[in-house]
């Protein structure tokens, strides 16, 4: 079978993608393609209509299909090559792709480097198996959010939201100015999931009670949702019985949790780190299979777009690196979570292929005060940062300086300790 | 006026109306249900047992090895799908191992094959097996297959050679007339000479609108199940403990499309209570780790609860109501019912159907249903053919599991149409996999709207009233 050659294939043109492709143009990568599944770019951003993005990235406050078309732009501007209504089914670690299309069909490509910015989907009732019954009306917040703002139609009238997480909450507020009545957000932690610019701004400000260590543990209705049952939950999580309340609804919206969307990675054999359930990736966002790289919600949940575009920008700029130069792979060492920290991005690095920086992404496992971010090799401590509070939903970004890590022997840890 | 009117569209009923459509008969299928298996025949383990585990001298004994065996060709005749997984019965320690040796002397009774293992061979192609399991017997001949797949296509087959369904018709009364029985419900009657009752756990409900001296009960009992995404795969055989008074016990099952699934308990609940308890499904977690160990459980995408049809007599009951001439009771089909199915559905041919009716073969009739196009069994190039043909077949709809824009209207112009989300669901998967409909169902409600002619406020998820949107929004 022919099969076209492009440098660069980038899969997913949400932010990540696009600012991805745009990157390897401008670092002189010839032929680069995007391949995007919707008719559009700008995945899911294209149904993010409020306020609050591009802050970091391009100083103004932008709606999510605004911050989209800048990203689209650039990477037009940049001489990217666009597919679009393209499903990939498949890749390998020989870097061909299997896609399939109306227009053209299947067809298998071959690439010198891919880079996968999938984005991320969301845990579902199926996930986090609330008993109960089954009824329509249990559907995850960003389909809610799908549904409301891509074909304007609404999924209910009497909304209650388990977690916390942003899309809940943004839900929470755009249910109600549509004139649903929301009736409150359950957490299961004892503290927000989501940003807390959006507690205020879109519960707070809105009088929605945020139920925090709480969790829906009934779903009752044989065919629409009916209501469900709110309980407390233990310092263990588990609900404590004689606190469950009867809360009648017709919708139980969820937000608890996203997760990098990675079938095609996990097929294609990339390993996986079991904390952000995304690829393993080094210095330059390549996975452990030569020429494939992650970005994005992909590779690891964002709190903001503007992190992941800029993610994006940083696995082009390796990835070009990579094609024009190749690595020295010759000394590795690994990045590894202390204490109190969920996960690290990157897993590793090569110390004898450190960029000029290198920033290191990370969550607390839960809010913290007064704090101490340590970052160290062994016995070496290689930086500090005070912090004031730490909480996991807001990712931390620490840069450090490639140079800093020169001769680096041990794994690389980040961790956090009171002061 | 009807020859036969069959009461519910589970495997049993649907595959005797398939039965019956081979011959002179006038045929109706009343369900109460939106669609053809929705209740029993789609919560359950989808395992053709081979037969080794009725106790001897039951109908069960007697029907679940010769079901199984007529399987095979009805499966090929249908183009329904099955693999051969094998069923380890796995013991633990002197005690259970005992009670491997009652299922070894039934199974040479019955001619079913099988082979022992001890637990470290068996542990060899089964690495999660538990440490704690000392001996197997692997029923290698065991498949599962995809029951309502089964049901459906019977269905298919029945209506394309004139029979009759009646979805979402619940029978409300049953009353005699001089020629057979009038079926009563809530917007249409229907007479007919002979009634065949496969209502499952309502059987005693149908039963009871024609007779009052009942003399056996169903029992529902749920059973809870966890499904496990196709990315993990823990096992490659269906792995059992040895059976106890409840029951087969909580198994793992490698589905036919890669899912495992794990369950189920046992409790008695009402008749159409089918929520999934917190206790039941940690108990199900609980119970797994006895034969396996290190099963990934947060690869759970769905849990579901199921109900089985328990009766009284601890045994199928098909039979003549004594009162009532040309009705029959087909009940208390639980476990082994699935396996069983093609076999009682010959038995009610030829105890009731024929005896009463004296039918005579319609050589015209199909035995068969053209299949529907699945675009991930076929290579690139037949893939690029039917694209090249109908580009809808190149537009995914479903990342998960794979599935284009086409294959999804197809499934809505079949001789038993998809109607709502979970029609569509059943049939060809959009919805099955691990994002369970985040990405795909907008694209679905879509379609269905379309095809139907619809609005979208009137697509249901399943059962009349389940509307997945509410209102259009202003705009």
């Amino acid at each position: 079978m022919m099969q076209k050659y492009y440098d660069a294939v980038v899969i997913g043109a949400g932010c990540a993608g696009l600012a991805a492709a745009a990157a390897l143009r401008k670092n002189g990568v010839a032929d680069v393609l995007i391949l995007e599944k919707d008719e559009e770019t700008g995945g899911i951003l294209n149904q993010c209509i409020h306020n609050g993005f591009g802050l970091t990235t391009f100083a103004q406050q932008m709606s999510g299909p605004s911050f989209a078309e800048r990203f689209h732009d650039q990477a037009v501007e940049a001489g990217v090559m666009f597919r679009t209504g393209v499903m990939v089914t498949q890749i390998h670690s020989d870097r061909t792709i299997v896609c399939c299309s109306k227009e053209e069909g299947v067809v298998q490509l071959q690439a010198g480097v891919i880079i996968l910015a999938v984005g991320c989907y969301e845990r579902n009732s199926g996930a986090i198996a609330i008993p109960g019954d089954r009824p329509a009306g249990v559907i995850t917040a960003g389909l809610a959010q799908k549904y409301l703002n891509m074909d304007g139609m609404m999924v209910g009238n009497r909304v209650f939201i388990l977690g916390s997480g942003d899309i809940g909450l943004i839900m929470a507020r755009r249910m109600t100015l549509e004139g649903a009545q929301v009736l409150g957000v359950a957490e299961v932690m004892p503290y927000s999931n989501g940003l807390p610019r959006n507690i205020q701004q879109c519960l707070k400000d809105y009088d929605i009670p945020l139920y925090l260590s709480h969790t829906v543990t009934g779903v009752h209705g044989k065919r629409r949702l009916e209501g469900i049952d709110l309980s407390q939950v233990d310092e263990n999580r588990n609900p404590i019985p004689g606190t469950e309340r009867y809360i009648a609804c017709d919708t139980l919206l969820l937000s608890v949790g996203l997760i990098p969307e990675n079938h095609l990675g996990d097929a294609c054999g990339i390993p996986m780190d079991p904390a952000t359930r995304g690829p393993k990736v080094d210095e330059s966002y390549m996975t452990e299979i030569p020429g494939i790289f992650a970005c994005g919600n992909g590779l690891h949940v964002h709190d903001l777009a503007d992190y992941a575009a800029h993610q994006g920008t940083l696995a082009g700029n390796g990835a070009a690196a990579y094609l024009q130069n190749g690595q020295n792979l010759s000394n590795r060492v690994s990045v590894t979570a202390g204490h109190q920290i969920g996960y690290v991005v990157p897993s590793y690095l090569h110390t004898e292929n450190l960029p000029k920086t290198v920033e290191l992404y990370f969550r607390v496992k839960q809010p913290l005060e007064h704090v101490q971010i340590i970052i160290r090799s062994s016995q070496k401590i290689i930086r500090t940062i005070e912090k004031e509070h730490v909480i996991p939903s807001e990712m931390e970004m620490v840069i450090l300086a490639g140079k800093m890590l020169d001769g680096l022997q041990d794994s690389l840890v980040v961790e956090v300790k009171p002061l | 006026m009807f020859d036969i009117v069959i009461i519910g569209a589970g495997i049993i009923g649907t595959m005797l109306a398939r039965q019956l459509s081979f011959y002179h008969l006038k045929t109706a299928v009343v369900e109460r249900n939106s669609d053809v298996a929705d209740g029993t025949s789609m919560a359950n383990s989808a395992i053709v047992h081979t037969g080794y585990d009725p106790e001897d001298g039951t109908l069960k004994a007697q029907l679940n090895a010769e079901g199984a065996r007529m399987y095979p060709s009805l499966l090929q005749q249908l183009h329904c799908h099955h693999k051969n997984t094998g069923a380890f019965i796995a013991a633990c320690g002197k005690k259970e191992e005992e009670h491997l040796t009652i299922l070894r002397q039934r199974a040479d009774q019955r001619g079913i094959p099988y082979r022992v293992l001890d637990g470290d061979q068996a542990r060899k192609e089964e690495p999660h097996l538990s440490d704690a399991v000392t001996k197997v017997i692997d029923f290698y001949t065991t498949e599962v297959i995809y029951p309502w797949e089964a049901a459906l296509r019977c269905m298919e087959n029945a209506v394309n050679n004139g029979t009759k369904l009646y979805l979402n018709t619940e029978v409300t009364g049953i009353e005699k007339t001089d020629t057979g029985y009038r079926i009563i419900s809530n917007d249409m009657t229907l007479d007919t000479a002979m009634v065949i009752n496969c209502a499952g756990v309502n059987a005693p409900l149908i039963h009871d609108m024609i007779d009052s001296h009942r003399d056996y009960e169903i029992i529902p009992r749920k059973g809870e199940y966890y499904v496990l995404d196709h990315d993990c795969q823990p096992v490659r055989h269906i792995i059992f403990p040895v059976p106890g008074p409840a029951g087969k016990g909580v198994l793992a099952v490698p589905t036919v499309y890669g899912n495992t699934l794990i369950g189920p308990n046992a409790l008695e609940c009402d008749r159409d209570d089918v929520s999934t308890t917190s206790q039941g499904l940690q108990a199900v977690r609980v119970a797994i780790t006895k034969t396996l160990k290190d099963i990934p459980m947060n690869h759970n995408i769905r849990t579901f609860a199921g109900i089985r049809a328990t009766s009284s007599r601890h045994d199928f009951i098909i039979e003549e109501v004594r009162s009532a001439p040309g009705f029959i009771d087909v009940a208390g089909i639980e476990s082994p019912g699935l396996a069983s199915a093609p076999a009682i559905v010959s038995k009610i041919v030829h105890d009731f159907v024929e005896p009463y009716l004296h039918p005579h073969m319609n050589e015209s009739a199909s035995h068969t249903v053209e299949p529907p196009v699945i675009m991930n069994e076929l290579s690139m190039e037949q893939q690029n053919e039917m694209i090249r043909r109908n580009p809808l077949y190149g537009k995914i709809v479903c990342r998960c599991e794979n599935v284009s824009e086409q294959e999804i209207i197809d499934c809505m112009h079949r001789p038993v149409p998809a109607t709502t989300i979970k029609g569509v669901k059943k049939r060809v998967r959009p919805g099955m996999g691990r994002c369970q409909g985040g990405f795909c169902q907008p694209y679905v409600l879509r379609i269905l709207a379309q095809q139907n002619g619809k609005k979208k406020t009137e697509i249901c998820m399943d059962e009349p009233g389940s509307c997945i949107l509410v209102k259009e929004n202003r705009l």
